[in-house]
């Protein structure tokens, strides 16, 4: 049953690790902004398209 | 084809193309600035910018030489956020992101200019963070780039504070160990509530125990340390503040709970400890709702540029910071700036829109030798200028000296939770006292027990929370219908209102519409085409106002124009002859110097008449006042003549008070005075020149026609669209402390219960894990359903 010490230290060490990478995305500042990336993550496309096709898509698109 | 194009919009800005249409690549823009950025951005393959978002664009204004002054390495050096050989880092306010296709067009910066590596926007703070090798561009060029683009850069004097501004991020630092630390403790508390006396659980009770106190550790030391340092702040000036009784129960908790557990008599508190500290932090975090497009602590800084063109010599001119600025210096004032200081005009046209300091949208005229005053924008061509003082004493700016700027108006309230919490603690304190000395008599070795537990269970956590979570939800309440406060106690402090002041200029009258009456022998209808056609050419913000309100004619060719600067408009048309101006152009001798404004019109030298223009009043004014007037008393400070005064007396309630000619620093005065007798006042203005009165007031509000523009410090902002809403405001604000009484009341009777337990010796740990977090939880529930209810009539 001694087994128990090593469950414990390894669900506490996980839950640090968590911990430890919540502290660091805070610090990194990704917390401040949380409205642009969500536009941003759309853009990718866009940018693929008018290197590709230019303007036929534009002018479906309007 | 002006007629197939009359509801033709510009492809890049949106603004109607009437006059002039340009047709490019089969799409029409209304000025060659807007085909400009759209010919630089198709050139590029960026024309998804106006897939996203149809007409995101604004009309470049290029100004040569506006951005002089980033040449200069000791301005530069502020400006910058990183600087090193190859690599410089620049974060830059951009007030025009307003879309999705703001943000694409900026952080495809890169394709415009191939020195720029990154650029990444901030949308709530209408920022952009540029990275660029400085070897071939320089920041002036980049800053130049976005303006070509129309989005150009606003760099005001703040931006040259010293010190890069630091991001506070400890609230969050603090809940997150709050959470992490309560739900951990939350598992290894659990087993032993079952108390079986199972063998192995009785085994492994330290190890549980221990490592309770190891995750509760930081919760007491770091997460809970403001609770700590206010209730000794409070103690020390000698007020019992809701911060005094919670720093009890918390150290009550955990003293009593690390004695338990070394001493192995049960598995103590610390589960009600790190799950209260969690939710008291969770109610601040909830109260700090910010706005990060407004800042309510604008100053003239903000509106200030950082730099200003010095003449040196006929030929020799250089960018001078602002603070350097000293009496005698020559400066030169382009289009579109800022006069920084106090000065006399020495040559060129001036036409100065004070509407920063204000209010009044309508441009001034000065002829050379008149004195200009700080604060106003150039708004016809360059002017010279000699500085008479320097920035900080200039008429304008000397308001920022008076210490009522210095003051936190936070502080200084004291708000309905601490008024309640004196008695409270006072009421806890001698019901733990009463009890201890009963159980000393009855039960001695109870005593310390039951002493701990009242303090345990009276500790006002629901108390804490009923204030934050009703305030923090009326905020956004508030914030949805267009009134953005600065903080929760702004509603506090908006229901104990009784006297209400307004501005004139801006305030209750809109910047807009203006309204003007004609007298003097009726125009013919040839006359009136002449005199509307004459306004067309005509730039000045009179003849624009005037044009707009006559009725629409034909549109002819006239035959000549002439425009006077200062004066008036002269025009003919098939030998008929026009003049619009002020008196002494048209030649009319005006005996008595009106009040008004007005613009005189003659016709083939023989004088007609004049219109008269009025300021338009917000719509619902004179019904706001009326409903105010039942239960407020009502002013009006206004710093210009007495013009409107007739008017004003026909539309608002008699009681009302009227005071013109009232300097920025007269009516601070005049709400310092009305204080001192007693009047909590809310004040509502929109220039530089409340600023004092708005910091004097309990509540000072700045009406904003647009928010993303300057407003100044403030304790909230207020779009001018819901103006005739203010009322409601006041109502729900005052239902709001109903509210929080009601939960004051509710989390008494959960205390009552806890008492109970407390007092005759039988709390247990798994009853306070379950009353405290039950309570929070209640209060929270209770106060956000009746918030939203009272804010639902906010309609």
């Amino acid at each position: 049953m001694s087994v128990i010490y090593i469950l414990l230290g390894v669900s506490v060490i996980v839950a640090i690790l968590f911990f430890i990478a919540f502290i660091f995305a805070v610090k990194s500042g990704q917390y401040d902004d949380s409205y642009t990336p969500s536009v941003r993550m759309l853009f990718e496309d866009e940018l693929i398209e008018e290197k590709t096709t230019d303007k036929t898509i534009l002018t479906k698109k309007e | 084809m002006s007629k197939i194009s009359e509801n033709k919009i510009c492809y890049h800005c949106g603004n109607s193309c009437d006059d002039t249409e340009i047709i490019f690549d089969e799409k029409s823009f209304c000025c060659n600035g807007c085909k400009t950025v759209y010919e630089i951005f198709s050139e590029s393959n960026l024309t998804a910018y106006y897939d996203l978002q149809k007409s995101p664009g604004a009309i470049p204004k290029i100004n040569e030489g506006k951005f002089n002054f980033l040449k200069d390495t000791q301005i530069l050096e502020k400006l910058l956020e990183f600087n090193d050989e190859s690599i410089q880092i620049a974060t830059l306010y951009i007030p025009h992101i307003h879309c999705s296709s703001c943000i694409w067009i900026l952080e495809n910066l890169h394709k415009l200019n191939s020195e720029i590596t990154s650029s990444q926007v901030n949308f709530n703070k209408k920022t952009v963070r540029i990275t660029y090798e400085h070897k071939n561009t320089s920041l002036k060029d980049v800053v130049i780039l976005l303006s070509t683009i129309g989005y150009e850069p606003y760099i005001s004097l703040d931006d040259y504070s010293d010190g890069k501004k630091h991001i506070n991020r400890s609230m969050i630092y603090k809940l997150g160990i709050a959470g992490f630390a309560f739900g951990n403790v939350m598992f290894l508390s659990f087993p032993e509530y079952f108390e079986v006396n199972e063998f192995w659980l009785d085994q492994y009770k330290p190890v549980f125990r221990w490592l309770m106190f190891a995750f509760s550790l930081p919760v007491v030391l770091y997460a809970a340390q403001d609770y700590f340092i206010s209730a000794f702040k409070g103690l020390r000036a000698k007020i019992l503040n809701i911060d005094v009784p919670i720093t009890i129960g918390i150290l009550v908790l955990f003293i009593r709970s690390t004695i338990e557990i070394t001493l192995d008599m049960g598995q103590g508190f610390f589960d009600s400890l790190t799950g209260l500290i969690f939710f008291l932090l969770l109610g601040k975090f909830f109260q700090q709702k910010t706005y990060s497009f407004l800042s309510f602590e604008r100053d003239y800084k903000s509106y200030f540029p950082i730099a200003v063109t010095k003449i040196v010599s006929e030929t020799e001119e250089i960018p001078i910071q602002i603070y350097d600025i000293k009496k005698g210096d020559r400066l030169l004032i382009r289009n579109e700036e800022l006069i920084p200081v106090d000065g006399i005009l020495i040559n060129g046209h001036a036409s100065i829109d004070y509407s920063f300091v204000t209010g009044e949208s309508e441009a001034i005229e000065k002829k050379s030798g008149d004195k200009l005053f700080a604060g106003g924008k150039q708004t016809s061509g360059s002017i010279e200028m000699e500085a008479l003082k320097e920035v900080k004493q200039s008429y304008l700016t000397q308001l920022w000296s008076h210490d009522i700027f210095n003051k936190n108006k936070e502080e200084a309230f004291v708000n309905l939770t601490n008024t309640i919490s004196k008695r409270f603690t006072v009421a806890i304190l001698s019901i733990a006292v009463l009890s201890t000395t009963f159980w000393l008599f009855y039960d001695a070795s109870k005593a310390m027990n039951v002493f701990t537990a009242v303090l345990i269970i009276a500790c006002p956590c629901a108390l804490a929370l009923a204030a934050p979570f009703t305030f923090g939800n009326m905020l956004r309440i508030f914030g949805k219908h267009k009134l953005y406060l600065k903080n929760a106690s702004v509603i506090e402090q908006m229901a104990a209102i009784n006297t209400i002041i307004f501005d004139k200029t801006g305030t209750i009258t809109s910047n807009k519409k203006s309204t003007a009456t004609y007298d003097g022998v009726p125009l013919t209808d040839s006359e009136e085409r002449l005199l509307k056609n004459t306004l067309r050419g005509s730039n000045h913000p009179l003849s624009r106002t005037l044009y707009d309100i006559l009725k629409a004619n034909d549109i002819v060719t006239l035959d000549s124009f002439e425009e006077h600067i200062g004066q008036g408009v002269q025009a003919s048309l098939n030998k008929d002859d026009i003049k619009v101006g002020s008196a002494n152009f048209v030649g009319k001798k005006e005996l008595v110097k009106s009040l008004q404004t007005s613009v005189h019109i003659s016709s083939n030298n023989n004088y007609k008449g004049k219109f008269t223009f009025y300021n338009s009043y917000r719509t619902g004014l004179s019904k706001l006042f009326n409903e105010l007037k039942q239960h407020y008393d009502l002013a009006i400070l206004s710093g210009d003549n007495e013009g409107e005064l007739n008017n004003l007396r026909k539309i608002l309630p008699t009681k009302t008070k009227l005071l013109f000619n009232q300097k920025p620093k007269d009516k601070l005065e005049y709400i310092k005075y009305h204080q001192t007798e007693g009047a909590k006042v809310l004040m509502l203005g929109d220039g530089l020149n409340d600023s004092g009165a708005l910091a004097q007031s309990e509540v000072g509000i700045a009406l904003s026609e647009n928010i993303n523009i300057f407003s100044p410090a403030c304790d909230g902002i207020m779009d001018a669209s819901v103006f005739h809403k203010l009322e409601q405001f006041l109502i729900a604000s005052k239902r709001a402390i109903k509210i929080v009484k009601w939960s004051f009341l509710l989390s008494l009777l959960y205390n009552l219960i806890g008492l109970y337990f407390a007092i005759t010796g039988q709390l247990a740990p798994v009853i306070a894990a379950i009353l405290m977090p039950l309570s929070s939880i209640s209060i929270v529930v209770f106060t956000t359903i009746a918030s939203n209810w009272a804010g639902r009539k906010l309609v």
